[in-house]
């Protein structure tokens, strides 16, 4: 190995000693824990915190995908290229299997989602691998039942979160006991901003999919948002399709993911444009949340991400 | 030492107006976004208060919170100005105040304690600056809230400053206090200098919070503390004979070539490196998470502390603790527990309580039976192996537990270990 200068500890460095901390807690005190990474910029980062808590040794957990079937395909290419580098096994939860095994009943009409349905996938997955921890990328700055929520945030033997009942997390001390049956999610990322997860993005050099940077797209409008055009979109009268230049702020469902103008095409540019925006990710990307006033709320109760 | 990131935690019961002044210093600061302001609008107009901004919305998270507009659980807030990063815990006050303001201030490095000008230094106030004290954090920030109900006048602020100097005064381990005047209402000294208040000449709220230094902490000026929390070891087969320990520096510094002990197991070695993902490191200091290797083959697993022999910490098998009840079980001497302490977990028992300390007259006062939710005392532990530790008042992550009830896997205690007597 190089010997490398003596890092400063910047904001940055302190949030990412405080994740990897975080991950090796997990990897000490779980049976069988697995990292959920979607190809999103958030769940790249955790794959990057996870080689530094533990290579040179590979990674002590499976990474596992819900896939809706929806997604963008620059993703899933992504997806598999970064995990075959890594060299790390990946499990492929099918929200379309859950469909076709009727677990769930698929949303009809134009404004049809799976976003719901992945929850039921999510958890059958979770029991059928009998994993006992599962590590996301949510961040606590992304909505505010999210703000309420614990780095190491139990839930019960049917994938339930109760806000109302939560372990109090004091220092660093996480308290990893469960019974069987239940598990945890872990949010290594807890205390890191949106900023923050594209400044170490830049700092480190991470590659992201390309959907990130500005791009032409074929888009249409809806609820003030562009939505993709794909095969899963299905205009209501009045919308049309036209061309757009746009980028993703956050990478979901093509059904639920609307895209921003942006002209950013290089990591310091998304950086500068995020650095300067008024409006949050979820509030100005995702249909998902939009829904109610404590729609978050009422998806993580159930068990969602 | 300045901070990059500035944690700091408020608490405040319903109607004290700390969800409105975290909302003012979000919403003045210019942290709050657009579509975020649309939805407080939106429900400030569903609640009745046409045309006006209930700034407490913003952090009022949960359907039931804002139903009943009250505050649930520990939030944690994000906010940044050009000089720091920020991260408030803000804990509500009701039922379970001590659990949540004990929680909060765990990992924070200046507390905001509010006063209400009209109803003064109440039992709340106190209760929140003896756990800002008893959990080791130095800096305080005194805000006197709601001055616009006093008419701004400077003779009440005077009083309220007086009456809580006296309290503060006898409460151990508080390095710095600042008062500030302040209505969060309307913004009045928390982003903005007060017009209606030109007789305060001290810093406003966010000005302070840039400035303020954190003395107390720096890991770097400390013994060394390195729990192991993880051993890396590559599978068998690819040839390597790799074996480093995982685990984040609590304090201290280390250095390639060090000597160095493993407590409470035994041994002593060097550190052949230190390992980092980007390269190896000739030295390394807190809070950074790190890999070592050690020169000599020794049996070191998770749990162990990796120490400087000369500054060894404490290792013992029975200790006192100041302990903060968190559960509406109630705990009787004699009861078993899982004890969580750095890396470690052991069994322990709560041998007795000693005594009691009230948190409004600051008063010793006689141990009783048991203990129930928000209690705090000094009690008698025992363990069930040994433990390295450092005091509390010495060393926040190497003086800190907690216990867990193994029947229903619930955190029941926060415990912060006293320094052995003197024998």
């Amino acid at each position: 190995m190089s010997v490398a200068t003596r890092p400063q500890l910047s904001h940055l460095r302190a949030l990412e000693s405080e994740a990897i901390h975080v991950m090796r807690e997990v990897a000490a005190e779980f049976e069988r824990p697995v990292l959920l990474f979607s190809g999103g910029k958030d769940s790249i980062v955790l794959l990057r915190l996870a080689e530094k808590a533990f290579r040179p040794a590979p990674f002590p957990f499976p990474l596992m995908h819900v896939d809706t079937g929806h997604n963008f395909p620059e993703v899933i290419e992504f997806r598999d290229r970064r995990v075959a580098e890594l060299g790390e096994r990946l499990i492929v939860a099918s929200v379309q299997e859950s469909i076709d095994n009727g677990r769930v009943v698929e949303e009809t009409g134009p404004r049809a989602s799976r976003n719901r349905l992945q929850t039921v996938t999510l958890l059958d997955a979770i029991s059928e691998h009998g994993f006992d921890a599962a590590f996301g990328g949510a961040r606590r700055d992304e909505e505010r039942a999210r703000a309420k929520e614990r780095i190491m945030s139990f839930r019960d033997s049917f994938g339930q979160w109760d806000p109302k009942d939560q372990r109090p997390e004091l220092w660093n001390l996480y308290n990893g006991r469960i019974h069987k049956g239940e598990h945890v999610r872990v949010f290594p990322l807890s205390n890191w901003t949106e900023l923050d997860v594209w400044e170490y993005i830049d700092a480190e050099g991470l590659e992201i999919p390309s959907i990130y940077f500005s791009h032409r797209r074929e888009v249409f409008k809806r609820d003030g948002m562009l939505y993709a055009m794909s095969e899963f979109a299905e205009l209501i009268e009045g919308e049309e399709a036209f061309e757009e230049t746009v980028r993703y702020r956050t990478v979901g469902d093509m059904s639920c993911t609307g895209g921003v103008r942006s002209t950013a095409s290089t990591l310091e540019e998304v950086v500068l444009e995020i650095a300067a925006t008024t409006v949050t990710e979820r509030g100005e990307t995702r249909a998902d949340d939009r829904v109610s006033e404590a729609a978050m709320e009422d998806r993580k109760k159930a068990g969602y991400f | 030492m300045t901070l990059d990131l500035l944690r700091f935690t408020t608490a405040g019961s319903v109607d004290d107006g700390k969800s409105t002044l975290i909302g003012r210093l979000l919403y003045d600061s210019k942290q709050v976004f657009e579509d975020q302001l649309a939805q407080v609008a939106q429900a400030s107009e569903r609640r009745g208060g046409l045309g006006t901004l209930d700034l407490a919305l913003l952090t009022d998270g949960l359907r039931a919170e804002r139903e009943q507009g009250i505050t649930i659980d520990v939030a944690y807030r994000y906010f940044a100005t050009a000089k720091r990063r920020f991260i408030i815990a803000d804990t509500p006050g009701h039922q379970q105040y001590t659990r949540n303001m004990v929680t909060g201030a765990s990992t924070a490095d200046v507390s905001v304690v509010l006063i209400d000008a009209r109803r003064g230094v109440l039992e709340q106030s106190k209760r929140h600056a003896f756990i800002s004290a008893l959990l080791g954090i130095p800096e305080m920030i005194v805000a006197i809230n709601k001055m616009d109900l006093v008419e701004h006048s400077q003779e009440r602020y005077e009083e309220l400053v007086s009456d809580f100097e006296t309290y503060a005064a006898r409460l151990p381990g508080v390095g710095g206090v600042t008062y500030i005047p302040m209505s969060a209402l309307d913004g009045d000294n928390v982003v903005h200098r007060s017009e209606a208040m030109s007789w305060y000449d001290g810093p406003v709220l966010l000005e302070h919070l840039e400035q303020v230094e954190v003395a107390y902490d720096h890991p770097g000026a400390k013994p060394a503390r390195f729990p192991v929390q993880w051993v890396v070891r590559p599978a068998n087969g690819n040839g390597s004979d790799y074996r480093g320990y995982a685990g984040q520096l609590a304090s201290g510094a280390l250095r390639r070539g060090d000597e160095v002990s493993i407590v409470p197991g035994g041994g002593r070695t060097r550190i052949a490196a230190i390992d980092t993902f980007e390269g190896e490191l000739d030295e390394a200091t807190a809070p950074m998470s790190l890999t070592l290797r050690l020169e000599d083959e020794l049996d070191v697993s998770r749990g162990e502390l990796i120490c400087h022999p000369e500054e060894a910490p404490e290792v013992a098998q029975q200790f006192e603790a100041d302990l903060c009840w968190m559960n509406a079980d109630l705990m009787r001497p004699g009861a078993r527990y899982a004890l969580k302490h750095t890396s470690r977990s052991v069994m322990a028992i709560v041998e007795g309580i000693e005594d009691m300390l009230d948190t409004h007259t600051l008063q010793r006062i006689d141990a009783p039976t048991e203990l129930g939710l928000n209690d705090i005392a000094r009690v008698r532990l025992r363990t069930s192996a040994p433990v390295a530790y450092d005091p509390y008042s010495r060393n926040r992550r190497t003086g800190s537990f907690i216990l867990i009830d193994e029947a229903t896997n619930a955190t029941v205690a926060a415990g912060m270990i006293a320094a052995p007597a003197l024998a």
